[in-house]
């Protein structure tokens, strides 16, 4: 197939987005009931809440001339279900999640959990990630990437 | 320095098919996509434009003049084709995300005059787009 308009001077990435439902308690245990109150408020509930998390992905690469592709979204889609949705949806993250069991899982925590476990897909190279944990709050995370959040 | 980003929708239709392999891999790699009469999306365009607003003006560039290079540069081209038979810019690609974010970059780029072409999104769903940015060293020279 004709490589058409590539040109290394663009450089394009691939975004994905997906849904997953969790429950959550922020809670450090080394503050006292108190101030975890009142640094937490609502979210220190002790019997936690959830949110209807939506998750974005972005990955770059090269245009595969065969495919149109950055990467095969059934590979994509496979891999971020394996790796984050089937782990996190419907869990509650406190007990289920084993990186959550000595950190607090703000939205903060849970970017870096989420690109930790989808840094090594193979087929494309991970920029960033953005977790929207309401229609007001997100969250977005490039690990080391030095141009994660420029594209 | 400031971003001005400006939407458009289009609705347009196509097909991923590749001449070189065989139906059953196209069937296996393309799925759903490789149904030969095609299929459409609504596709929503998001383009951003960085610049120094102008002293006079206060404007990066006149909203009016990129809504009518939108205008002619996409709306004309892509509304309502089959982007695998209509648009001349596609021929020989898989007409992806990808592929019609970079078409669209490279219409864009040379025709946005005051600022600089700074990142092209392209929703086909609002769970799949595909963004283009300069690269790293084209920006470091822009």
């Amino acid at each position: 197939m004709n490589p058409g308009s590539h040109n290394s001077a663009v450089k394009t990435e691939l975004g994905r987005r997906y849904r997953f439902s969790a429950s959550h308690r922020l809670h450090n245990p080394d503050l006292s009931e108190g101030e975890n109150t009142r640094l937490y408020g609502k979210c220190n509930n002790p019997y936690g809440h959830g949110h209807n998390y939506i998750l974005e992905v972005l990955v770059s690469g090269k245009i595969d001339p065969a495919t149109g592709m950055i990467a095969n979204l059934a590979d994509l889609d496979g891999f971020v279900e394996r790796e984050v949705l089937e782990p996190f949806d419907h869990k509650s993250l406190n007990e289920d999640v084993d990186a959550f069991r000595g950190t607090v899982p703000t939205t903060e925590n849970l970017c870096i959990e989420i690109f930790r476990r989808l840094k090594p897909f193979p087929k494309a190279k991970l920029e960033r990630i953005r977790v929207q944990e309401t229609s007001n709050n997100s969250f977005e995370y490039a690990g080391d990437n030095p141009d994660g959040f420029e594209g | 320095m400031v971003l001005l980003t400006r939407k458009i929708e289009f609705a347009a239709s196509h097909l991923y098919h590749n001449p070189d392999f065989s139906p059953e891999e196209n069937r296996r790699v393309f799925g759903k996509c490789n149904n030969p009469h095609g299929h459409g999306h609504n596709y929503t365009l998001e383009v951003t434009v960085a610049g120094e607003p102008d002293p006079v003006t206060g404007m990066v560039l006149d909203l009016k003049d990129l809504k009518e290079i939108l205008e002619r540069e996409v709306m004309q081209r892509m509304d309502h084709r089959f982007l695998n038979y209509e648009v001349p810019e596609l021929a020989g690609q898989i007409p992806t995300c990808e592929n019609i974010a970079r078409v669209i970059w490279n219409l864009l780029d040379p025709k946005i005059k005051q600022g600089k072409l700074h990142r092209v999104r392209l929703y086909e769903t609002p769970d799949l787009f595909a963004d283009c940015y300069r690269n790293g060293s084209e920006r470091a020279q822009a």
